[in-house]
């Protein structure tokens, strides 16, 4: 992973944001590094502007400060961003029907797998009336030579 | 003459590979023993040929030869000789041979370690692994030969990446390959199973090791590749959701999965169509990440539209294997019988719900990493899927996951008691409520941090409770004779949970960390967190194939210096190419971690210090977790053949 990371990732060491680029007061530098944090460095491999050294993140970096200092809100700055680079610049997708799949994924996921497991214990439930099939004298003694504690047996 | 002689092994143990699969294969269904007798020394033979491929590939780059391609285009005379064998694998051919090379071993462990089964079933699964093996083989001579020469040697070569020389390297890509690849064993024997019908308890006893094995080392090979790239990368981040990150997560959150519904089959007989289901998935899985990375679709879509040889090939590799598992799977799990019967408030039932959990984390990182490469090649439109996506979506599902492991510990197999269970960890609860509010006091927000926190001291409290639950009552004597009387699984359970809470502490912990972006003027000193730290002398220094500027920074408390630190800005000539080497101290739990980059002329240095409490957990919970893999792995009832003791029944958790 990390190996495989390097291999495509990291030409360069990277600085990143450097102290001369940074805004006097802390409050507004603050809010700069998170809305940085959160917008991709479009020539980097997965690398947030915050994080990218190419002089094209640091543009950018340049840009969000700016704009903040000229009295922007966050979501105004994000806004602006995102209409003169496209959604590829937003490391967080923006929820639209082109995304709807991606962020709803981990919610059909859940749902999927609760049905999955409803329905099996319903399978389960219907065979449990019917007494199960013993093992065989040979297979217990198979069971045993592998060590296996016998499955008809209660466990407590 | 070496070298020749590596990539002739390389061809022999294709055709090896080929009759491991057709030999043994046509012996099981002709109850033909002799035949499936062929499996065992073949298996061990292709390993020991591509051993000897590998050796070749090696010897070349320690010897500096020139003459190869791979060797020109990754190694350096100068090269420190720890680089000269890691950078073997610093490549695209030569991870691939490693990769490999882990197939085969993994053949080899079947046939060494398989005397408690039946000759079909060892014989299905050596030819099974000798198709994979010969698939790979085939890949790789056809497509990434590490062997090819050049007709004119040139005098020097260009260098191994040098993000790439760094001791963690050293070790991150074999352990990762091992738990990657080593899931092929439980996959191979998922195929075997399901060709030969038979699929019991015995079956889950038999791949429970090797799950675990393939856990372990994919474990410590995660941890360690995080631990490389936040010492490397410069700016302390260890994880970044990227792509081929992912491609190892999604692996090791299935065979997570695997191993806690192997327990219930093995114990229960229960979930068999289940855990044969994520036996194929958590190899699936391993593949769809080699393609990832491999195939270079990751660079661009296009990049691989344009250049799609390899790509094209692993693709269909993929597609051969996952989806002739799956065609197995669908053919035959309908006809296994639905195994032991339980109660949805039970052991089964808290590791179906562990499984569900998982299965959703793993749903959303295939998804997360494949949406972006889905999206583009279908419409053309580009998004990006990062850090900010996976963590909004996956905290919410990971946090209550963590909540009910020490549940799950606590409830009996068949019909558990939800109320005594949460009776039986009030303490992890009190004491767990009680950390979060202290966390809270000392550290403050965020509000996220002291939350996980909390959870994390309850999962590591409530982990160890089960031990010492089980183990109360009567004197202290009594006590620890019950204690030791355990079986090791116990402890392997319990430890690898409180390892998990140890991590995710240690996550929980990032978000105190602080950090300090300045321009450091020499002798003035700057606060970090409780520390102040200032720079005694920035110097260059020559290193044996780059030049360094290094700065000797002392870290302070209180007026006295505790710690110096040398960070450094590497450059490296043949690739032109920069480095940092971050200078770190490790601090009771945290570590002071400093970057330098830029110096200016009026004697300033650009610096970014970072002081990151309890940072170490992060790793330290991992290599606990990998350790109580290990207990399990060594408890004598996993291993075949060995009768159980006959004291271990008692020693159950009482209903």
């Amino acid at each position: 992973m990390g190996v495989l990371i390097a291999f495509f990732l990291f030409p360069l060491a990277a600085f990143a944001v450097t102290p001369g680029e940074m805004l006097a007061d802390p409050a507004l530098e603050a809010r700069a590094r998170a809305i940085t944090m959160e917008l991709r460095c479009l020539v980097c491999q997965n690398q947030s502007i915050d994080d990218s050294d190419a002089s094209l993140a640091k543009d950018l970096r340049g840009l969000v400060r700016e704009k903040l200092k000229e009295g922007m809100s966050d979501a105004q700055v994000r806004e602006y961003i995102h209409s003169r680079y496209g959604d590829f610049v937003l490391l967080r997708p923006p929820v639209k029907p082109d995304t709807a799949l991606l962020w709803s994924a981990p919610l059909i996921a859940l749902l999927a797998g609760a049905a999955a497991v409803w329905m099996a214990a319903r399978r389960r439930s219907g065979f449990a009336a019917a007494p199960a099939k013993a093992l065989s004298e040979e297979e217990r003694a198979r069971l045993k030579a592998l060590g296996v504690s016998d499955p008809d047996k209660p466990t407590s | 003459m070496i070298v020749e002689t590596g990539h002739y092994a390389l061809v022999l143990a294709l055709a090896l590979a080929l009759a491991q699969f057709a030999i043994p294969f046509i012996g099981a269904r002709l109850h033909d023993a002799a035949l499936m007798r062929v499996a065992r020394p073949a298996a061990i033979t292709q390993f020991l040929l591509v051993a000897l491929a590998y050796g070749a590939l090696t010897y070349a780059h320690v010897v500096s030869d020139f003459s190869l391609v791979n060797v020109i285009e990754n190694s350096h005379s100068l090269k420190p000789f720890i680089y000269k064998i890691s950078g073997v694998w610093g490549n695209h051919e030569g991870s691939i041979l490693l990769w490999v090379l882990v197939l085969s071993l993994c053949g080899a462990l079947i046939a060494i370690f398989s005397n408690a089964m039946s000759d079909r079933l060892r014989a299905d699964a050596l030819a099974i692994q000798g198709l994979l093996g010969a698939a790979f083989l085939l890949f790789i001579l056809l497509t990434s030969n590490p062997f090819a020469r050049v007709a004119l040697a040139p005098w020097e070569g260009r260098d191994l990446n040098p993000i790439l020389q760094d001791p963690g390297l050293a070790i991150h890509p074999p352990l990762l390959y091992l738990g990657y690849v080593g899931f092929s064993i439980v996959f191979s024997f998922a195929a075997a199973a399901l060709i030969g019908g038979r699929i019991d308890a015995a079956w889950a006893r038999i791949i429970r090791p090797w799950t675990l094995f393939a856990w372990i080392a994919l474990t410590l090979g995660i941890a360690m590749g995080s631990y490389w790239a936040y010492y490397t990368l410069g700016w302390g981040g260890f994880w970044f959701w990227d792509p081929v990150e992912n491609a190892s997560l999604m692996p090791w959150i299935a065979g997570t999965a695997l191993l806690h519904s192997a327990a219930v089959m093995e114990k229960r007989e229960a979930l068999k169509v289940w855990t044969i289901f994520l036996s194929i998935l958590a190899f699936s899985l391993s593949l769809l990440g080699t393609f990832l990375v491999r195939s270079g679709v990751l660079t661009s879509v296009h990049a691989f539209a344009s250049d799609p040889d390899r790509g094209v090939f692993i693709l269909a590799i993929l597609v051969f294997f996952i989806g002739g598992a799956l065609a197995l799977f669908a053919l035959r799990a309908g006809a296994l019988p639905v195994g032991g019967v339980f109660a949805p408030i039970s052991r089964e039932g808290a590791l179906v719900l562990n499984n569900l959990l998982l299965s959703a984390c793993c749903a959303t990182v295939v998804v997360g990493t494949l949406y972006p490469l889905a999206l583009e090649a279908l419409t053309g439109e580009k998004i990006s899927v990062g850090a900010p996506f996976f963590n909004t979506v996956l905290i919410p599902i990971a946090l209550p996951l963590a909540l009910l492991m020490p549940i799950g510990q606590m409830l009996s197999w068949k019909r558990g008691d939800l109320l005594a269970a949460l009776q039986r960890l009030r303490v992890a609860f009190v004491v767990g409520v009680v950390a979060a509010a202290a966390f809270g006091a000392w550290y403050g927000t965020p509000f996220l941090s002291i939350i996980a926190a909390g959870i994390a001291i309850y999962l590591v409290i409530g982990g160890l409770s089960d031990l010492i639950i089980r183990a109360r009552g009567g004197s202290g004597r009594a006590s620890f004779k019950r204690l030791a009387g355990l079986p090791l699984s116990a402890f392997g359970t319990s430890i690898a949970h409180a390892g998990m809470g140890l991590t995710l502490l240690g996550l929980a912990a990032t978000g105190w960390g602080v950090e300090s972006i300045v321009a450091m003027k020499p002798l003035s000193f700057y606060d970090v967190g409780p520390y102040q730290i200032g720079i005694e002398s920035v110097s260059p220094r020559q290193g044996p194939n780059y030049s360094e500027v290094y700065a000797v920074m002392a870290v302070r408390k209180d007026g006295a210096t505790i710690a110096t630190i040398e960070p450094a800005k590497r450059f490296y000539q043949a690739r032109r190419m920069e480095r940092s080497e971050a200078g770190i101290i490790t601090i009771g739990l945290g570590q002071v971690y400093a970057a330098i980059g830029e110096s200016h002329e009026e004697g300033t240095v650009d610096a970014r210090l970072y002081w990151k409490p309890l940072v170490t957990l992060i790793w330290i919970g991992a290599l606990i977790m990998a350790f109580g893999g290990a207990l399990s792995l060594a408890d004598r009832r996993l291993r075949i053949g060995v009768a159980r003791r006959a004291a271990a029944p008692a020693l159950e958790p009482a209903e």
